[in-house]
């Protein structure tokens, strides 16, 4: 029988399941990024040439800029000029339904969990899929349609909705934000656009299912969703990508904006391959997310961050209308040599605007785990009032959590709390449940549900099942 | 029901354990006495497997199996239960949840049907009048930001829950004002059947008003040096643990 010690390793170091390589033939351009490179993506994609000049102008800027370096990150150099910036599975060009996807794609999103055949759908959940840079269908396009929604690849939108596009592409998230937003801005090849007329309900959860498949192909895709006056979404989005030996490079950006009393709930579940167990290979992911609350709206963020060998990622909100919410709950584990720099910032500009931050960090193996967060209260920004906690579970005695709150409040009637704590899963919290009956798998997993607790039931059902089992977490019962 | 002959048991470099034989049967209480250091809460956590505790010397019989051999979990899904001196803190997990969980592995290792949200709550509620402790207890995290009390009367309240064969109770009245003391009395008393025994270890003589004890062995330096009835907690009390060290070591090395 194992020790406490042994199983608590053994939960770290599981296998990643997802790890395997879809052999479909794939139309990918050479490495290497240039003006012509950029020319490349957008002609493929028979872009307007508002769109070119806008990747170009982005291009520009990301030229003159430097990686970041202010994370509490170790990572290798990055050859920007050996990735390849556009892979897409060939075939793709003129899909008129869902029986149109290469059976290889389909079987990789059927493995993955992923239902694209509507009539086997029961979970009231719409996905589009995307496959290194394409989208590769989307479900419940039909039915969405009908209460005037748009839900569908960010190529399509830009084809059928370009006024939208054009309107609100860039208006959260500029080019000139940061060096990897600018190389997004340049090269995205997809992602997935969302629309919810004003005053609609969206009555099913928007889901985007990313999958990196090819080798030395960095994936840039790109969300925007607009919640319109009133309405209401909630969307999911989940990852995966194959187990190589080489590093790979996501690098993604996702727009939202709720307008007036709109509310915008966005979930991730993270599971990039981390790396081997000495820290070989893995996802670099690289993310700017960040929505915009106007008036009475409100934008949520909830992520459970479980993959890739370097997270780096912080989805914010800009509180722009008065009495906005801001809110993010965050789950972020690293184990072997898995390293996170992850969290938020919350930038209150209107009256009364009010945000939320909960963030647990588990580190196990070697992993390093940094919480950064900002709050800057604007001197508009009367009453405001920000509540963040940030809590780190260490497991085992190589591992580290780091964690820089930042804190910039301009007037004198805003209120902002910070809690931090930092524990141990203690050998004695395993004896405890172990001696009540437990096993000593089951006494971990429940001691690190219940420490994730406060962000699981932020959740949607589907997604608190998922990241449960991702964390190799048993569902608690119903009881109490 | 438990037979525990010769038992040599240490922590790091240090033998605390230093020949300890003690036998109870079913039915019994017993009341293990002694003065601080004498070794009393090892001997607890080595029969409920508490792995930072090596044992060196020795056998322990429970139920006709080798105790020793069984893991921790295998001990209490067998029936064996150890109230804790310190109960740990376990933040976001739920108490009445930890419960269930323990409470439908020991049922499954017996061979019974596991208890739905519905049951279980019947049980526990029926059990918690019978204690008279506050429902509110459930739905709190696991003694986390419990008074000294209320972690103990958790204890209990597990105990009562989990029916065991074996209770040991570690020290439980430390610390506990009389109402507390009568919760646990209480408890160890609802048990109090043919099939069951409880081994209660205890500094002090006070709990044993509340629990009468058919045996009482005194521990001192890691061996067992004087049994007795009742009566004998009685003696200590009045006489204090020092008569037992200037009069006893004679008659416990043969």
């Amino acid at each position: 029988m194992p020790t406490a010690q042994e199983t608590i390793e053994e939960l770290a170091t599981q296998d990643y399941k997802y790890g395997f390589v879809t052999d479909v033939e794939e139309d990918r351009i050479a490495p290497g990024l240039s003006e012509d490179v950029v020319r490349l993506i957008s002609e493929k994609k028979n872009e307007p040439e508002w769109l070119l000049e806008w990747r170009l102008k982005a291009y520009r800027l990301w030229v003159d800029m430097t990686e970041p370096e202010w994370h509490n990150l170790d990572i290798s150099p990055i050859d920007y000029q050996n990735t390849i910036y556009y892979s897409a599975p060939k075939k793709t060009a003129k899909l008129n339904s869902l029986d149109e996807v290469d059976p290889e794609v389909r079987a990789t999103f059927d493995k993955l969990g992923i239902p694209l055949e509507e009539q086997k759908i029961l979970s009231g959940v719409a996905v589009d899929a995307v496959f290194d840079s394409v989208s590769v269908g989307t479900t419940f396009k039909h039915k969405l349609a009908e209460l005037g929604i748009i839900f569908g690849s960010f190529s399509e939108a830009v084809q059928e909705h370009p006024d939208l596009v054009r309107q609100y592409l860039g208006s959260v998230v500029p080019a000139s934000d940061n060096f990897y937003a600018a190389l997004n801005s340049a090269v995205f090849s997809d992602g997935s656009f969302a629309y919810i007329p004003k005053g609609v309900r969206c009555p099913m959860e928007l889901s985007t299912y990313f999958r990196i498949n090819a080798a030395q192909t960095g994936q840039f895709e790109r969300t925007l969703l607009i919640a319109d006056e009133g309405a209401t979404v909630s969307y999911l989005e989940g990852c995966t990508a194959p187990q190589r030996d080489e590093n790979q490079l996501h690098a993604a950006v996702v727009e939202l904006v709720a307008l007036d009393s709109a509310t915008i709930k966005y979930s991730t579940v993270q599971n990039w391959y981390p790396g081997d167990k000495d820290g070989k290979g893995g996802i670099y992911n690289f993310v700017t997310k960040r929505g915009r609350a106007m008036q009475n709206a409100k934008v949520t963020w909830t992520q459970v961050e479980t993959g890739s060998a370097i997270t780096w990622k912080y989805p914010s909100c800009i509180l722009q209308g008065d009495n906005s919410v801001g809110e993010f709950y965050s789950v972020a584990v690293t184990n072997n040599h898995q390293q996170a720099d992850t969290g938020t910032k919350m930038i209150h500009l209107g009256k009364n605007t009010t945000s939320t931050i909960v963030s647990k960090g588990i580190s196990a193996g070697y992993g390093q785990n940094t919480y950064r967060g900002q709050v800057r209260i604007g001197k508009n920004a009367k009453n405001a009032r920000n509540y963040s906690q940030c809590d780190s579970l260490l497991i085992g005695d190589q591992c580290g959590a780091h964690t820089f709150p930042y804190l910039e409040v301009r007037n004198t009637s805003s209120q902002v709390e910070h809690e931090a704590s930092t524990s141990k899963i203690g050998e004695d919290q395993i004896f405890y449940c172990r001696q009540r009956g437990l096993s000593t798998e089951d006494a971990v997993n429940m001691i690190v549900n219940g420490f994730c607790k406060e962000v699981f039931r932020e959740l949607p059902m589907e997604f608190a099942v998922e990241a449960q089992k991702l964390l190799g977490v048993s569902l608690e019962g119903s009881v109490g | 029901m438990l037979t525990v002959k010769n038992l040599h048991a240490r922590i790091g470099d240090r033998e605390i354990l230093k020949g300890v034989n003690l036998s109870v049967n079913a039915g019994e209480i017993h009341a293990i006495m002694g003065p601080n250091g004498s070794g009393k809460s090892t001997l607890a956590c080595v029969l409920a497997g508490r792995e930072e505790y090596e044992v060196t010397d020795g056998t322990v019989t429970y139920d006709g199996k080798d105790l020793l051999e069984m893991e921790p979990e295998e001990r209490a899904r067998e029936g064996l239960f150890l109230a804790f001196q310190y109960p740990v803190e376990i933040p976001g997990v739920n108490n009445a949840y930890l419960l269930k969980a323990g409470l439908n592995e020991i049922r499954k290792h017996r061979g019974e049907s596991e208890l739905d949200a519905m049951e279980f709550m019947t049980l526990v509620k029926e059990r918690m009048k019978v204690l008279d402790i506050d429902t509110g207890l459930l739905n709190r995290p696991v003694n986390e930001g419990f008074s000294g009390g209320e972690k103990k009367r958790n204890e209990i309240f597990q105990m009562v829950v989990l029916e065991p064969k074996l209770a040991i109770m570690d020290e439980t009245d430390s610390g506990l004002d009389i109402d507390a003391l009568k919760v646990v009395s209480r408890g160890v008393n609802t048990l109090r059947s043919p099939d069951r025994a409880t081994i209660v270890v205890t500094h002090y003589q006070r709990l044993l008003n509340y629990i009468v004890p058919d045996f009482v062995h005194v521990l001192s330096d890691g061996r067992i040096v004087k049994s007795g009835g009742k009566e004998l907690a009685l003696e200590l009390e009045a006489k204090g643990y020092g008569w037992i060290d200037s009069d006893t070591p004679a008659q416990v090395g043969a």
